[in-house]
């Protein structure tokens, strides 16, 4: 039995050692870089691009810009139409590249490209009565914008706050990087993405060729968190036009400044919750109003309101989206998109509930337990939010969670919080080949993704299983988009989508070897899941988690420490308990981040993110990362898929800013509602 | 980047020299800061004069408890000297506050001095920055200033120095070696970096040409009960938001002696000399210490989103010095 086995990545000597080969790492004969020149305007157009210096410099092959690079066929997706039109969008967007010999030729030149504007007024900074807010015709991914049901009641108790969260980047270990390779009229794209298959797709219609034509190659991909999902973000398609134009392969790799414009983050929100219940806890109505840009260049609307319309039960429920459209980047999907947010808002706000009502919060959640999924009227194909409060909760120690603002230590105030975790589990239609290689082994491709989250060792896991094989027997082929099609890695989708493929290819080889009577080299089997996924039975399908966290806020500097995070998490079958804790663990310190260090600056003068870089944004280090743990219950659903996983990849985020939040709250007794909760805002609440 | 010359002179003499050479000649340490401001286009150095190999690599203890150190020692061994460690922990301390390992073991001590603001603006060529084009302006003044200075700025710039180092060097008095186009100077702790005034371009009042070849710190018996206390959102590699170097000097609950710097507020690691001042002959109390912080903090000219430094440097002097006063 290997799965559920805390096998090592499969790939794990393979990338310490170096032979793991990302895009920006792949070699190929002739190769020349590119490099964006950003537009230094946040909203007007472009009215010259002068690049006589720059094609000066010996090396400097071509400049592309508006007017002179090669056409793309569809120009719909304005952020895609790169030097497509004049128009510019954002401070930031791509308006000409230069292709060099070499990266630092490319670099030097790039500096040397005179573009000239003609300038308008910019709009960049997010307000909660913006004059411009819409209501979007859809929310992320396909979802109403508004919800309401049930008659509000006067209520006994009653909670009505707004948070803040900012703009929050991606900023996975390796930056977004593509080599293009052009021969004849075959497209091949090494490109750092999440879904070699869409990313192909998206790349044939974008260019106006037949998919038949692009391979997106993607072996390895150090981290996304969405940023490298699909569409494809702009510098994709630059390789491809650089390529294209200067007839030899490009290599074009964004630098971690640029990815603050051209890469995706998570919108600032402003989350109103009204929550009106009965003096024991029970809600009566709920509502969750949302806030949030999105950018002129394209709409994405996040769905950050979805989670109040099934998490607890209730009488009456609102929930609303309303977006500005801003001259800023394009922000798009980061960790558990619309969840994350969304579920720090909730769960504050079920804390202040707690305390209005004097109950515990752990208590609170529990008395609000739908019986059925109050948003589509399903029964959920399981729910143990409460057995995870409860496990989390006892071995926590919550009971010893002091007073708010009581628990002294020395020059610390000390405090414990709570918040319940949610994400969707669902799966897509996939397809995979398993195939007895020619020394009795087995083959088994698809083309799903690696972003280092290990799918690749789960992957084998669950086909050797499935052959009834050790491990050792299996290759798992993954990240190339001319092996059969994979979605891509997202909404936590991964693992259940691709896995159910190759449980079926691997099964059916079995059945195939079995008949035959021996294990035949050639033999294969092919499976595809559509039709299976589109006859599933109408469940709510969710994962859920209890996070808990202890922090230390330092009374003479406001500086707030976590020793101590738990998780629990129930999220179906565990396929591999040692990657599935790195998911979960991994999720908790993005949201510790989230809570406590990270924060994109706009900068409102000139309408980009200023704090660019790694030394500025403050992802947590080592130093911030106590004493995490994660834990989960044995709780394969048989209602979610055939493999009984629902998907760890997002969930270890959900929740854990509030639960760090509402422990800032019991250590000071102060509520803070804007994130991150840092030395500048809690010094003048400290005594 | 900006293509370069580079040259790897034998000693202090051709490193001035060739410093001399070239309109816009640069010296090379450990290259943490200035290799990064290369590849941002903010450092367009036409040569590279490599320093890091030269002969200023050791740390000696002199006779009268004073210590050497040479301009390319680096950090972590800075950090890491046993006379460092036991008789002046606030430097280690701030040693060990800065950076991470690995840019600690390349960095140097006369790098450091001389590293630049890490204010947004300053490293963004596509914006105004005074410090980097004079005269074009400064956008942190009604832009993002919540980390820049609350003390000694200017109409013309708001950044802060950002080394750690420098701030306990600037509590002990340091004094600083160069080798110049003239020959040698002696330059004391603080009086090494500038105030930005209107000529925020300019950091130090180090002259074209000048090498620091190394520092002398002199005896300073009673800074073996010193401590360096540096503020920041994440628990390492993150620069100040407010630091403080402190070191005193307690006899019969009277305060003797004592040494106070600040990081983290000014465009020049700060000497808290009015505080050290009104703090002297006073009894070693929490309250003595809330006063000769205020004496300090009056001078402090917040800007719109930067005024929580005050309140947050006037605890943690506090803090400080009471932790060291027993």
């Amino acid at each position: 039995m290997e799965l559920g086995a805390p096998l090592d990545r499969v790939e794990g000597w393979d990338k310490v050692a170096g032979r793991a080969r990302y895009s920006g790492e792949q070699r190929v004969a002739g190769v020349c870089h590119a490099v964006a020149v950003q537009a230094e305007i946040a909203h007007g157009e472009v009215l010259a691009v002068d690049a006589t210096a720059a094609r000066a410099v010996p090396g400097v092959i071509d400049v592309l810009a508006y007017g002179d690079a090669p056409a793309l066929a569809d120009t719909s997706d304005f952020e895609l139409a790169v030097l497509q039109s004049p128009r510019v969008a954002y401070r930031g967007q791509i308006v000409a590249a230069v292709v060099a010999e070499t990266l630092e030729i490319a670099r030097h030149a790039q500096r040397l490209v005179r573009v000239t504007y003609d300038e308008l007024g910019h709009d960049v900074e997010l307000t909660p009565d913006h004059p411009g807010l819409y209501r979007p015709e859809k929310i992320s991914p396909d979802d109403p914008p508004d919800t309401g049901e049930g008659e509000e009641t006067p209520a006994e108790v009653s909670v009505d706050v707004t948070y803040e969260t900012p703009a929050f980047h991606n900023n996975p270990m390796e930056p977004h990087a593509t080599l293009a390779v052009w021969e004849g009229d075959h497209l091949t794209l090494y490109d750092s993405t999440q879904g070699a298959a869409a990313q192909r797709d998206a790349l044939a219609a974008l260019l106006g060729m037949p998919a038949e034509r692009v391979r997106v190659v993607a072996h390895h991909v150090g981290g996304g968190f969405g940023s490298k999902g699909v569409p494809p973000r702009p510098n994709s398609v630059l390789a491809a036009l650089c390529a294209r134009r200067v007839g030899r392969p490009v290599k074009l790799a964004v630098t971690r400044q640029q990815m603050f414009s051209i890469t995706g983050y998570r919108t600032p929100t402003f989350q109103r919750m009204r929550i009106g219940a009965s003096k024991d806890g029970r809600i009566a109505d709920i509502e969750h109003h949302v806030i949030e840009q999105t950018s002129t260049a394209r709409e994405f609307a996040e769905q950050s309101g979805v989670v109040t319309r099934m998490m607890y039960a209730a009488r009456a429920r609102r929930t609303t989206h309303r977006l500005a459209r801003l001259d800023v980047p394009v922000n798009s999907w980061m960790r558990a998109p619309g969840e994350c947010p969304g579920m720090y808002a909730l769960e504050s706000a079920m804390d202040e509930l707690a305390e209005a009502c004097g109950i515990d919060p752990v208590e609170l959640r529990i008395r609000n337990e739908p019986e059925r999924d109050p948003d589509s009227g399903n029964p959920f194909s399981s729910r143990r939010l409460v057995e995870c409060l409860r496990l989390g909760a006892e071995r926590f120690g919550w009971s010893s969670r002091p007073e708010p603002g009581t628990r002294r230590e020395g020059r610390h105030l000390v405090g414990m919080g709570v918040a319940a975790a949610t994400y969707p589990a669902a799966a897509r239609p996939a397809q995979a080949l398993a195939r007895v290689a020619d020394d009795g082994s087995f083959t088994v491709s698809i083309a799903a993704a690696d972003i280092g989250t290990g799918a690749r060792t789960a992957l084998t896991q669950i086909a050797a299983d499935a052959l009834g094989v050790p491990v050792a027997r299996v290759r798992v082929e993954i990240g190339d988009s001319a092996l059969p099609y994979g979605p891509l890695a997202g909404g936590s989708m991964g693992n259940a989508s691709w896995g159910w493929a190759v449980l079926r290819a691997c099964e059916g080889l079995r059945d195939g070897i079995a008949r035959y009577g021996g294990a035949e080299p050639g033999l294969e089997c092919r499976a595809d899941t559509s039709g299976e996924i589109k006859n599933q039975e109408a469940y709510a399908r969710h994962s859920f988690g209890a996070q808990f966290a202890e922090v230390r806020v330092d009374v003479d500097s406001g500086e707030i420490r976590v020793p101590r995070m738990l998780g629990v998490f129930a999220a179906g079958r565990v396929m591999n308990a040692r990657l599935a804790r790195s998911q979960f663990v991994g999720g908790m310190v993005m949201g510790l981040g989230m809570a406590l260090t990270e924060e994109s600056r706009m900068d409102r003068e000139f309408g980009d993110y200023l704090n660019h870089d790694l030394a500025q944004y403050h992802v947590p280090v080592n130093a911030d990362v106590l004493g995490i743990d994660a834990i989960w219950l044995d709780d394969p659903d048989p209602h979610a898929n055939p493999l009984g996983g629902k998907g760890i990849g997002e969930i270890g985020i959900v929740g854990a800013a509030a639960a760090i939040g509402n422990a800032v709250h019991n250590a000071t007794g102060h509520r803070f509602r804007r994130l991150p909760i840092s030395p500048p805002s809690v010094i003048p609440h400290l005594p | 980047m900006r293509p370069f010359a580079y040259r790897r002179p034998a000693d202090a003499r051709a490193a001035v020299e060739a410093a001399l050479d070239a309109p816009r000649a640069m010296y090379l340490g450990g290259g943490t800061n200035l290799v990064d401001l290369m590849r941002l286009g903010v450092a367009e150095p036409d040569l590279l004069v490599d320093v890091a190999g030269l002969p200023y690599d050791t740390i000696r203890e002199t006779g009268d408890g004073g210590l050497e150190i040479g301009g390319a020692v680096r950090n972590s061994d800075l950090a890491a000297h046993p006379a460092v460690r036991r008789d002046r922990p606030m430097l280690a301390q701030a040693l060990l506050s800065a950076a991470s390992g690995q840019i600690r073991n390349a960095a140097t001590v006369a790098g450091n001095l001389l590293q630049r603001t890490r204010c947004a603006y300053f490293q963004d060529v596509s914006k105004p920055c005074n410090k980097r084009i004079p005269g074009s302006g400064c956008p942190a003044i009604e832009g993002d200033h919540y980390n820049l200075a609350i003390l000694g700025h200017s109409a013309h710039c708001v950044a802060t120095h950002p080394s750690d180092m420098a701030v306990a060097l600037t509590a002990f008095g340091a004094a600083v070696h160069v080798e110049g186009p003239g020959g040698r100077r002696e330059i004391g702790m603080p009086g090494l970096h500038r105030l930005p005034g209107d000529r925020p371009e300019v950091d130090t009042v180090l002259d074209p040409g000048d090498l620091i070849t190394g520092l002398t710190v002199r005896p300073l018996p009673f800074a073996a009960r010193s401590r360096y206390r540096k503020v920041r959102e994440r628990a390492s590699f993150a620069f100040a938001l407010v630091s403080v170097a402190a070191a005193l000097d307690v006899e019969d609950g009277t305060v003797r002696d004592c040494r106070v710097a600040l990081g983290g507020v000014a465009h020049a690691p700060w000497r808290a000399e009015r505080l050290e001042e009104a703090l002297r002959g006073r009894p070693a109390t929490e309250g003595s210490y809330a006063e000769a912080a205020d004496a300090e903090l009056d001078l402090a000219e917040p800007l719109r989103d930067n005024a929580y430094k005050i309140p947050l440097a006037r605890k943690v002097i506090v803090r400080t010095l009471a932790e060291l006063g027993g």
